[in-house]
Formats: structure tokens, C-alpha cells, sequence
């Protein structure tokens, strides 16, 4: 009969280890790449706006000259969709869920200060250096141009030299 | 002969957590006609294809729906696939057919409970939708959700499942199977449960066909038409794929070809995990669909065929996104099993042919 059969079953459950946990004492086991919320790395963004192109939903904004990256965790479905288009791979998948709030809010992530001196710093040193070797390319050439002139002409060659 | 008077079922009903209204006119204890009204839960998706581009839509594709999920990423994934006339990866295919084998087992089984919650089996109930979530943690470890997955992708699918997860699958799948086994029995050979499904809301073959019925609601009544059949995808790799049929198209059958069709997708899984090829999972998408491109394809849901079609214009927007989903194919015939039914049956005729509004609505 199949209500003996169940009924067995049911019994049998009574028995083993139940199916539910004690939540919130014990959680779950939390598998690799559980879509719980999106997080970003800051240091390596360069804001480039694609994440809020793609963004199915809107909820990410990017505002380039204020150095921020917002999210609105309301808004967001986990699709993963960003992650997938961002360019430099900072936006990543994090498994614990967006906790619950009474309000609706904005999380704002700002590019960290001190960033941008070290990465202004390092290209204006890249620029510098860039530009001394132009100089002194120019200034070799420019060398070579009077040795030749000096050779055609010898009265001009010591001024040179001095110059 | 009484008077016939109308009693409202729905838009909230306690045994039918969709939102269907029926009003259905009785006479006595007997329901003479049942008249269906939907459009409760209408969100307009169909219109959003305009301002979301074809990758975008893929998530509001699959949230038409919180139990047919994969199933309409899939087949709107599959039409956009045939509109830019993209080739998807053999590997990829493979994996979306597990998938959705796996989503039929879990829409099934979280069907099989709600039958048994609405005859008043509670054990039953539980012991289904406990073996349901195998299944969704098969999901969640493979995808990183249990529900809305979002893992197929225009030109193929987000993640590769590993070989030792593939083990994993099949042990759990098989493992339940026991289990299972038991529960099947107390669906088919229980006398309280047979007294509540045999014979109840009997559609013969003929009426099946006229009103175009699809899915397991057809199946019982000896229609095939199940959409596998054709091999799209990796079910042209199946080794001889036959529907699962009835004949006596009441309620008992309907539990049963579903009952069965667990099984068989359990069988389907486990023969493509045994042939899956290597590989790729996805191709890069370029360029939009050409300007007046059009596709259609179907797709075998857990709850019957499922129509795609697709227009583009030429931007990386759609023109026309259409979906035909199998609940708006069966409401026809669920309102010719309600007429000459007992009031009692009402909840049991609603609930065999898996009525799924949200898809229906969009
Ligand atoms: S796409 Fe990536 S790099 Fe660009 S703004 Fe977004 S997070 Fe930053
Ligand atoms: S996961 Fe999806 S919804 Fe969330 S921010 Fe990224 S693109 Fe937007």
C-alpha cells in the first residue's frame, strides 16, 4: 500500500538528520560562486563606465570626474552581467547575501586618494622622462649636425664646443 | 435541477497560489461552466525587449517565470542563436540540456507536491519538495543560484560544470531515485489519493488535439507532442527518445506521465553525462540581428511546448520578442475538464494541468 510505504518513510525521517538547520545558530554550507552580491576592487577600476552601460537593471552608476562607483543593492538582480563586461575584472561575485534593510539606500565606493597621486605621480614621472629622452635625442642630433657643420667649417667648432 | 449560481474561484485561492480567476457556474453540487479570466499579474516583458539590448533581455527573460526559469532563458537564447545565425558550442548545448532535464525534475516534483498539498497529503507535500531541494542545490553549486540561474548566455552558457560535479550530479540524482520510488507508489496505488484523481476530469484524445493542448496535460490524453522528439540541441543525441503517453486522460494519468517523466529525466541526464563532449561553452556574439532577420523555435517546458519568436531591426535592440507559453495553450482545455465536474474536483482539474499564469501573463 502506498501510504504504508510513506508512512514508513515518514518514520524513518524522524530518525535521521533533519533536513532543516537552526538558522540563523548554523548556516549552510556556501558553494563556490554563489551569486550572493557584487563587490568591486577600487584599486584597479578605472571607471570606465561599462558596468553601468550594461547594467540589465540600472543599478550601477559610475561618475568618472567625482572618482565614485555606486551601486544600488536594491536594484541589483545578481545577473552577473557586469562582471562578465568589466574590462579590467575588478567587479567580482561575492557569496554572502546583501542584508536586509528598512530603507532604501546607495552604496558608494569611492577611487581611494592616494591612488590617484601614486598614478599621477608615476605618469608624470613616465611624461618627464619621456621628454627627457626627446631632449636629448635632439640635443645628440643637434651635436652631430654642429660636429658635421664643424668638419665643413673649422673657425665655428671651438664656439661650439663651448656653446 | 437546482439553480445555477456562480461562485468565484481565485484571483487568491488557497490551493492555487497563481493568480487565475475562474467563475464557475453551478447547478447543485455540479460545475455546468467554468469561465477563466487572467491578467492579474501582467508586467509588460514582452515590451521591454525595446529598451533592454539582446543580452540584457536573457535576465528578464528568465524571470517570466520562478519555476520555468532556465527554460525561457533557454528558448529565448535559442531564437536569438538562430536570428544572428550563431553556432553554439556542442559542450554548450550538452550543458543546457542537463539543465533543463534538471528544472523539469525540480518543476515536477514541486508540482507533485502541491497536488499532494491540494487532497490534503501534507507528509506527502513535504516528502516531495524535500527531495526538490537535491535537486536545487545541485543548481546553486553548479550556478551559483537555485532558482533564477542565469547561466545560459546568447552564444552558449556562464560557467563549464566540472567532471567531479558531474559525478556529484549523478550520484544525487541517482540517489534520490529511491526515494522517490516510494513516493510515486503513494501516488499511483494509494486508495485516498486514487479516489481523488481516477477518473476526474476525463479529455479524450479527440478534444485533447482540438483544443491544442500541449505538455503532460496532452500526454495523458495520448497526444504526443512532446517537443524533445524533434532533437534540438543535444536531445538529438539522445539514444531514442520516446514521450512518456497515456490513454485515459483523467487525473491519475496526468500524475502519472509527470511521475514518470522524472525518471525519464533522470535516464536523459545521466546519458548525457556519459557523452558530453569537450570543449568550448560559449561563442563571442558580435554585430546585432540584421534589420527584418526573424526566428522562431520551441521548446519542451516542464509544462509543455513553449514558442519563441523573434524580430530584429538591425540595432542591438529587438523589434519583436514573442513567447507562446503552455499554460495560454491549456487554459481551453482545463475549462472543458471543469465543465460537468464536482465542485470538489475543482482544485485537483486546476492543478493537473500545472497552470503557470506568470508565464501566461507575462
Ligand atoms: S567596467 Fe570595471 S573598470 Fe569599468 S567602471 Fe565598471 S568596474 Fe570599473
Ligand atoms: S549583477 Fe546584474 S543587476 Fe547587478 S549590478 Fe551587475 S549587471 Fe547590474
Amino acid at each position: 500500500m502506498g501510504s504504508f510505504n510513506l508512512g514508513k518513510m515518514t518514520l524513518g525521517s524522524m530518525f535521521k538528520k533533519p533536513e532543516t538547520i537552526q538558522y540563523p545558530a548554523q548556516t549552510r554550507f556556501v558553494p563556490v560562486g554563489l551569486k550572493g552580491h557584487v563587490a568591486i576592487d577600487m584599486q584597479v577600476c578605472i571607471l570606465c563606465g561599462i558596468c553601468m552601460k550594461r547594467c540589465t537593471t540600472s543599478a550601477i552608476t559610475v561618475d568618472k570626474p567625482a572618482r565614485i562607483w555606486e551601486i544600488d543593492r536594491f536594484r541589483c538582480v545578481q545577473c552577473g552581467y557586469c562582471i562578465a563586461e568589466c574590462p579590467k575584472d575588478c567587479l567580482f561575485m561575492e557569496p554572502s547575501y546583501a542584508p536586509a534593510a528598512t530603507a532604501k539606500s546607495i552604496e558608494v565606493f569611492e577611487k581611494p586618494a592616494e591612488e590617484l597621486d601614486e598614478a599621477a605621480e608615476e605618469a608624470q614621472a613616465a611624461k618627464e622622462a619621456e621628454k627627457a629622452a626627446r631632449v636629448k635625442a635632439a640635443l645628440e642630433a643637434k651635436a652631430a649636425r654642429e660636429a658635421q657643420k664643424a668638419k665643413d667649417d673649422p673657425a665655428e667648432a671651438p664656439k661650439t664646443a663651448r656653446a | 435541477m437546482g439553480k445555477a449560481s456562480v461562485i468565484p474561484f481565485g484571483p487568491q485561492h488557497p490551493v492555487l497560489p497563481e493568480p487565475l480567476h475562474l467563475d464557475l457556474v453551478v447547478e447543485d453540487e455540479t460545475v455546468i461552466e467554468a469561465i477563466p479570466q487572467i491578467g492579474f499579474v501582467h508586467r509588460g516583458l514582452e515590451k521591454l525587449v525595446e529598451t533592454r539590448d539582446f543580452n540584457q533581455f536573457i535576465y528578464v527573460a528568465e524571470r517570466i517565470c520562478g519555476i520555468c526559469a532556465f527554460g525561457h532563458s533557454l528558448g529565448y537564447a535559442e531564437t536569438v542563436e538562430q536570428l544572428m545565425q550563431v553556432e553554439v558550442p556542442k559542450r554548450a548545448e550538452y550543458l543546457r540540456v542537463i539543465w533543463h532535464e534538471m528544472s523539469r525534475i525540480h518543476s515536477h516534483l514541486l508540482w507533485m507536491g502541491l497536488a499532494a498539498d491540494a487532497f490534503g497529503f501534507e507528509s506527502l507535500f513535504m516528502h516531495c519538495w524535500r527531495l526538490r531541494e537535491r535537486v536545487l542545490d545541485l543548481f546553486e553549486a553548479t550556478t551559483g543560484g537555485r532558482v533564477i540561474l542565469s547561466v545560459v548566455k546568447v552564444g552558449g552558457v556562464a560557467r563549464d560544470i566540472t567532471d567531479d560535479m558531474f559525478r556529484k550530479i549523478q550520484d544525487t540524482l541517482n540517489g534520490i531515485k529511491g526515494e522517490y520510488g516510494q513516493i510515486c507508489k503513494t501516488f499511483l496505488n494509494d486508495y485516498s489519493v486514487k479516489n481523488r484523481t481516477v477518473g476526474v476530469g476525463v479529455i479524450d484524445e479527440e478534444a485533447a488535439r482540438s483544443q491544442c493542448m500541449v505538455g503532460p496535460f496532452a500526454r495523458a490524453s495520448n497526444v504526443n507532442n512532446d517537443i524533445r522528439i524533434f532533437g534540438n540541441g543535444a536531445y538529438g543525441e539522445l539514444d531514442g527518445f520516446e514521450p512518456i503517453l497515456d490513454t485515459q486522460g483523467d487525473c491519475y494519468a496526468r500524475v502519472k506521465v509527470r511521475a514518470l517523466e522524472v525518471l525519464q529525466s533522470i535516464e536523459i541526464v545521466n546519458e548525457l553525462i556519459g557523452k558530453i563532449p569537450a570543449g568550448e561553452v560559449a561563442v563571442e556574439m558580435k554585430g546585432a540581428p540584421a534589420d527584418g532577420a526573424e526566428a522562431a523555435s520551441v521548446l519542451e517546458q516542464p509544462r509543455g511546448e513553449c514558442y519563441y519568436y523573434a524580430r530584429g531591426n538591425g540595432t542591438k535592440y529587438l523589434e519583436r520578442m514573442r513567447m507562446r507559453t503552455p499554460t495560454s495553450q491549456n487554459i481551453a482545455g482545463m475549462t472543458t475538464a471543469l465543465a460537468g465536474c464536482d465542485l470538489a474536483d475543482v482544485n485537483m482539474i486546476v492543478l493537473t494541468i500545472d497552470p503557470c499564469i506568470s508565464c501566461t501573463e507575462r
